[in-house]
Formats: structure tokens, C-alpha cells, sequence
């Protein structure tokens, strides 16, 4: 239910006074109308103006300071530390200037860094792409086969005059980009096989998926990445080495497709049971079931949780500093290494943190278009 | 499936079923039991190829299995603990004293996550826009910025932003602030101060017993006898009366400078604090969430009634809203408070001394990673299976008391 709908329907929200009307037109009426709003809205009684009043002390507190720090006494360009050292100056930004390429990239060969750059933006693009509806499509299999073989042929190179880089040197927005969509997309089909596995009634598969499920639930993320940053190697037979980039996507994308599954879960039980009887009487199998009655209809019903779960992972790969992979927030970190520029922790954090929140607050929002979307037919 | 094989297979079962039409695999049933052999078969395959392996490799490198190091000495020092420990101690021990500061951070956290939690998802239904708006803009932020970087964002700002302890900031006499984190002034405890803890545990004993009572006597008579003289009268006077029978200590001990530290008085480690405000901000965010769902969720005509018997804002939101609201909360909240809980085992990478930072150090110093990476599954299972069982008590308590509409 949209806020204002909400509003207008529940006094515990409102206030009951006569709601202000649409009035149209002239100019000292719509001054009118903004007064009655701030009034409506901000006085409209003595807690509430006392609450209006502490939050604009607060913000007085708060905002003016910040936007002198962060860009009236800012520094944005200098190629020393020593202009933002002097009595006054607000935030470094020539720290992000100076480090931006490291941060982004990590520890990617300086002169080849155009490569993960245009993967990152032949990525995006695609991703762009792929949230637009009228082009859901099944060129968007191919698209993204294409895509991605692109992408992993730039940042490895070693084919048409590119010199080959070895994973151990990705970092940055790249690394972080391949950790959460190779992580969710490794995830996705074993959260499906996971859902269908805990809903069957055959107890042996049902009891795997059930003690899987909830192992890998009860248990912090970093303890699975131990498990795979230390045990695999122990797990392989001698002489077989597995490389940490992998071992690292195996860990987030076990831990991803558990919680994938619960949600997924969530779909295949609020299917009616009509569905699958309906399917029964046609006489499909099992699987044909699944795919043609079930999994299309349930899939659907979870797109929103999914995308929540796709912002978790893709937060949670944050987590790969503690097993020593270079990704953004490592990168970010890294960057204060340098004792020069140590002091400016805060423009670090927050160049990383813009990025952070750019991708998960349109995914958040995208999720929110979708719900809206799906629901449009069903709306009563 | 469950509809399908039971469907065929039933029959077949009772002895009573027609000749079998089709062939022997075709049989659901006969299926069924064939795909079982054949994921157990593979589990255990795997299973079995991974402990081979890792026993060979073990062999191999010469480390022995077992949980026998666990009585070993530890030899390596963790910057805090709740109970005694010394680098004297044994791996167990380390790891108990890491567990226990693991659950401080996180009861602490999920009592603060609530409260702030709480406030924040009522201020976002706020008919105040400004209170609304502010609240969104907490929410947002804090939601979409991986954990792990405010962590690293409080603990630098306490690191760095404040002063060494010389020049340490001293808002009130006695209370310091600096980037060797927080010292305040500390009753020298003796028996008079656990008397008067005992004191105040009695009193909200009491008080939450004269709640019930007046609430039976409000019901049996429409009369509500007050609860707040006595109950407050409680609160202060029985931890004064036990103190003063424990023999009144006075004794403070207050932190002052010695050399280039504090000492004497109580101290907030600056990775404990850092832990705590990161967690408890995070997930109060989530929190809010929550609770604004909830409060949504019950049906408006509920607050209309209430408005119509004439209650208060604050009383519709707290007799009304609330409690109809916490059965849809209790669930999703409780697994927010599994997550802080999962969370603050992020308290490695700040170097606070938790489990998983304890366990660390043991599986690096011995080499037993498969012991070593099993103790922190397997403890932090049970924590969570508690959580669940004491949350999920407290779910049906609550369903029970309200009924079903």
C-alpha cells in the first residue's frame, strides 16, 4: 500500500482535519496550500511541532558542517597530501583522485586497466539491459553468454595482443562484480534443486536438503569462506590446487544458495495446490511439471526476495578482505596503507561506500518496480 | 511429487491392485526408492573422497586429528575477556573466554538494535514528514552499505578522529574519551553492589507480578489499582535497602593517568565499541523495517476503533497497534537477531577478540583447521538453535494470549 493511500485511510496517521483540497491556480492560493501543508504536515500539534523542531536542530547541527567539510573547504585536486593538511581544510578529495585508479582496479597492471574498465562497462550495460522489460527475451541467454565471455577474455587476456593477467591480480569493483554474479548465478540452479529437494517426499533427499539448508543458515559467512579458504585444500587430493578466486566463489555461492533456496521455497508453497493437480491429471512427470507448471509460476511469485538476497550477496562479498582477496573494500582499505594519506580514512570509506550504495539502492528500488509490476494483474 | 507417488503408489501397497501395465522402472514407487539409493550413494561417495583425501593430506603434513590440543597451552594473549585468562591458559579456555565476548557484543547489540530499531520503524510511519523523511534516509543508508565497511569507517574514526590519551576528551569529571577507547569512573565491587543488582532483578520481578495482578483486577472489576507508585517506589528502594544491609560500600575507583594509559576505572575497548555501534546500527535499520511491516499490517480498522473509543495516539499505538503487530514481527525479527549474531563475527577484521578471531589464532598456531573451523560451526549452531527455541516460545506465548481473529 503506497503511503499516501495509507494516510488517507488510517486516522492513526493522519490527523482529522479536512484534508487539504486540490485547489488549483492562483498564486496566493497555492502559498495557501503550502502553508496548509507545513502545518498539516510539520505543527499540526505541540509534540509534533516540538518533534519537527529537535529535528531541524539536528539537522542544523549536522548539515552545515558536513557540506562545509565535504565541499566548500573540500581540496579536490593536489598531487600531495600537504594541501589538505593545512588548518581548515575540509574533506581530501584529491586522496580519491590520486588513488582512484586503485581503488577501482586494485592491483591490475596500471597501463592494462582499460580492460576491467570496459568489462565493468560492458556489464553494466547488459545489466542495464536486462532489467528493461520489453527486452525480456531469450536473447538474453546469448546475450549474456556473449557478455560474460567477453568480459572474463578482457580481464584475462593472453588472446589478440592482450598480455595475460592472472587472477591474483583483479581487484576492486571487477573482483567484487565477479564474486557476487558468479556467486549468485553458481547459486541460483542449486537453491532450485535445494527448494524442490526440502518440498519432495522422499525422506533421504528431503533430509539432505533440510540439514544442508540449515547448516549453511546457522552459520556466519565467514566461517563458510574459513572452511573453503583453509579446508579446501585439505578436501583435493595431493598435488591439485584449487585457486583462492574459485575457492572463494565456491564458499559465498554454497552459503548464497541456501538462503536462494528458503526464499525460493517460499514461492513453491504459495502455489496453489490446484496447479499441481491440474498438472497430475495431464499426466506430466515429475520434472515436467516442475519446469512447465511450477518453477515459472513460482519463480515469479519470489522475484522481489530474490533481488533482496542477490543485495545481501552482493554486500556480503565485502567479506572476502578476511581471506585476503582484493575487492573493493580491500582495495579501499589499501589505499590508506600508504602513511602519507593515512589521515584520510573517511574520504576512502566513503568513495567506496557511493559505490556500495549506488548498485544495492538501485537494486533495492528495481526490486520495489518489479513488485509493482507483477502485481499489477493480481491487484485487487 | 508427494501427490503423484502416493497417488500410485497407494494401491499397489493395499495388495489389491491391478496387474502392473507398465514396467518395473516405470513404477513410481520402485522410482522413488532408486533416486534415494542414488543421492545417498553420491553424498556418501563424496563424503567419503573428502575425508580420504584430507586424512592423507593430514598424514601427509603431520598433524594429528583430534580434539586433544584443546588442553594444550595457548601461549598468545586476547585483548579482552570476560573471565580470567592468561596466555598460560589452555586453547579451551581461549576459546570460551572468545565465546563470551561473542555473546556480550551480541546480547548487548540485540537489546540496543531493538530499542533503536523500534523508534525508528515507528518514526517512519510518523505523520510528521520531517520525522518520516529523516528516518528513510537512516534506513537507506544503512541498508545498502555493506556491514564490514561501517565497521572499518567507526573503527577508524575512533582510531584516528580521537585524541591519544593524553589529550583525551573528558566530557564529564571522571569519564574519558580517547582513541584507547572509553574510561569511566567504577564502584569497587563487593558484596553490597551484587546485593543490590539482586535488588532490582526482585523489583522487576515484582512489578511485572503487579502488572498481571492489576490487569486481572482491571478486567474483574474495570478498576485499574496503580501500579506506578509502588512499582517505582520498588525500583528505588529495594537496591537501596540491599546496598545499605551489604554494609554501603562508597569506593569508586576513578581512571587516571598513569604514563601513557589509563588506569584504574572501567574501560569500552575501541574494537568492542566500534562492534557494537556497527552492529547495533546496521541491523537496527532492518529492525525498523520490520516493525513498520508489522504495524502496517494490522488491518486499519483496528486503529479506527480505537480512535473511536477515544484512546490516545500513544495508547492506540501501544494496546492496539503492537500487540497485533508482534505476531507478524516476532518471526522476521528473530532472524535478524540470528544475524547480528552471525554478524559480529566480523569482529575479526577489527581485532576484537571473538570466537572466530580465537579459533583463528588456534587453527594458525596448531594447524587443526578441520577441528578448528568445526568448533565455530558447531557453536554457533547451537547459539542460533537457541535463539530460534527462545524466540519461538516467545511466539506462541504471544499468539496464544491474543487468539486468532
Amino acid at each position: 500500500m503506497r503511503q499516501e493511500e495509507r494516510d488517507a485511510r488510517n486516522p492513526a496517521y493522519t490527523h482529522i482535519e479536512e484534508p487539504d483540497e486540490p485547489t488549483a491556480g492562483h498564486p496566493t492560493q497555492r502559498v495557501w496550500d503550502m502553508l496548509g501543508w507545513t502545518k498539516k504536515h510539520l505543527f499540526s500539534s505541540i509534540p509534533n511541532t516540538i518533534a519537527t523542531l529537535v529535528c531541524l536542530y539536528l539537522l542544523w547541527l549536522i548539515i552545515p558542517p558536513f557540506l562545509d567539510w565535504a565541499f566548500l573547504s573540500a581540496i579536490w585536486s593536489s598531487d600531495t597530501p600537504d594541501a589538505c593538511k593545512v588548518d581548515g581544510a575540509g574533506a581530501c578529495w584529491a586522496f580519491v583522485e590520486q588513488k582512484h585508479r586503485f581503488i577501482l582496479f586494485g592491483l591490475y597492471p596500471f597501463d592494462e586497466q582499460w580492460r576491467p574498465m570496459t568489462a565493468v562497462v560492458l556489464f553494466i550495460a547488459a545489466l542495464a539491459a536486462s532489467c528493461y522489460p520489453p527486452f525480456w527475451s531469450k536473447w538474453l541467454i546469448p546475450l549474456w553468454a556473449v557478455v560474460l565471455t567477453v568480459c572474463g577474455v578482457l580481464m584475462y587476456g593472453g588472446v589478440f595482443g592482450m598480455t595475460y593477467v592472472d587472477n591474483t591480480q583483479w581487484g576492486g569493483v571487477p573482483l567484487t562484480l565477479i564474486l557476487s554474479v558468479t556467486g549468485i548465478g553458481l547459486a541460483f540452479p542449486l537453491a532450485v534443486l535445494l527448494a524442490l529437494g526440502r518440498r519432495s517426499n522422499l525422506p533421504a533427499i528431503k533430509t539432505i536438503c533440510v540439514t544442508f539448508i540449515e547448516l549453511i543458515r546457522g552459520v556466519p559467512l565467514i566461517s563458510v569462506l574459513f572452511m573453503a579458504s583453509i579446508m579446501f585444500p585439505l578436501f583435493m587430493p595431493e598435488g591439485v590446487t584449487v585457486d583462492k578466486l574459485l575457492r572463494a566463489i565456491v564458499g559465498i555461492m554454497l552459503f548464497t544458495s541456501a538462503y536462494l533456496a528458503e526464499a525460493i521455497r517460499g514461492g513453491l508453497q504459495s502455489l496453489p495446490r490446484g496447479q499441481y493437480e491440474a498438472a497430475d491429471s495431464l499426466g506430466l512427470s515429475y520434472w515436467q511439471k516442475t519446469r512447465l507448471i511450477v518453477l515459472p509460476q513460482a519463480l515469479r511469485i519470489v522475484i522481489p526476495p530474490l533481488v533482496n538476497q542477490f543485495i545481501s550477496t552482493f554486500k556480503d562479498t565485502s567479506l572476502v578482505i578476511i581471506i585476503g582477496l582484493f575487492d573493493l573494500l580491500t582495495s579501499a582499505k589499501t589505499a590508506l596503507a600508504d602513511p602519507e594519506w593515512r589521515q584520510f580514512y573517511a574520504e576512502s570509506y566513503i568513495f567506496a561506500a557511493i559505490l556500495y550504495f549506488s548498485f544495492a539502492f538501485f537494486m533495492s528500488r528495481y526490486s520495489q518496480f518489479l513488485e509493482r509490476r507483477l502485481n499489477a494483474g493480481t491487484r485487487r | 511429487m508427494a501427490d503423484h507417488s502416493s497417488a500410485r503408489g497407494a494401491p499397489a501397497a493395499k495388495g489389491s491392485a491391478p496387474p502392473r501395465k507398465t514396467s518395473f522402472l516405470n513404477d513410481q514407487r520402485v522410482r522413488g526408492v532408486l533416486y534415494q539409493i542414488l543421492t545417498i550413494g553420491a553424498v556418501v561417495a563424496v563424503g567419503w573422497y573428502l575425508v580420504h583425501n584430507t586424512l592423507t593430506n593430514l598424514a601427509a603434513r603431520d598433524i594429528a586429528t583430534g580434539f586433544g590440543f584443546l588442553d594444550r597451552e595457548a601461549g598468545f594473549d586476547i585483548s579482552e575477556s570476560v573471565i580470567e585468562y592468561s596466555p598460560a591458559d589452555t586453547y579451551g579456555r581461549v576459546l570460551l573466554a572468545g565465546l563470551l565476548n561473542t555473546l556480550k557484543v551480541s546480547i548487548i547489540g540485540i537489546v540496543l538494535a531493538t530499542l533503536i530499531g523500534t523508534i525508528i520503524g515507528i518514526a517512519r510511519l510518523s505523520n510528521n514528514w520531517l520525522v518520516a523523511k529523516l528516518s528513510s534516509v537512516y534506513v537507506e543508508a544503512m541498508r545498502n552499505v555493506p556491514l564490514l565497511l561501517q565497521l572499518f569507517f567507526w573503527y577508524a574514526i575512533i582510531g584516528v578522529a580521537l585524541p591519544h590519551p593524553r589529550e583525551a576528551l573528558e566530557p564529564v569529571e571522571g569519564w574519558f574519551l580517547s582513541n584507547r577507547g572509553f574510561r569511566f569512573p567504577y564502584p569497587v565491587w563487593e558484596t553490597g553492589w551484587t546485593l543490590a543488582v539482586i535488588g532490582l532483578v526482585l523489583a522487576a520481578v515484582i512489578t511485572w507480578w503487579l502488572n498481571k495482578r492489576a490487569a486481572r483486577i482491571q478486567g474483574e472489576t474495570g478498576r485499574r489499582p496503580n501500579v506506578l507508585i509502588p512499582g517505582i517506589a520498588l525500583f528505588i528502594g529495594l537496591p537501596v535497602i540491599l546496598w545499605a544491609l551489604g554494609g554501603a560500600p562508597t569506593a569508586i575507583d576513578v581512571p587516571e593517568m598513569a604514563g601513557f594509559n589509563f588506569r584504574g576505572g572501567a574501560s569500552v575497548s575501541p574494537e568492542f565499541a566500534a562492534l557494537l555501534l556497527g552492529l547495533t546500527l546496521y541491523t537496527a535499520a532492518f529492525i525498523a523495517e520490520i516493525v513498520r511491516g508489522g504495524i502496517l499490517s494490522v488491518h486499519y480498522g483496528q486503529t479506527e476503533a480505537a480512535v473511536a473509543l477515544g484512546l490516545k495516539r500513544g495508547l492506540v499505538m501501544r494496546l492496539v497497534l503492537l500487540p497485533q503487530a508482534l505476531r507478524v514481527i516476532i518471526p522476521p525479527l528473530t532472524s535478524q537477531y540470528l544475524n547480528l549474531t552471525k554478524n559480529s563475527s566480523l569482529a575479526i577484521a577489527i581485532g576484537y577478540p571473538d570466537l572466530v578471531a580465537t579459533a583463528n589464532t588456534s587453527i594458525n598456531q596448531t594447524g587443526q583447521a578441520v577441528e578448528g573451523v568445526a568448533i565455530i560451526m558447531a557453536t554457533y549452531l547451537t547459539v542460533s538453535l537457541s535463539i530460534s527455541a527462545f524466540m519461538n516460545w516467545y511466539n506462541s506465548y504471544i499468539a496464544l494470549r491474543g487468539g486468532r481473529s
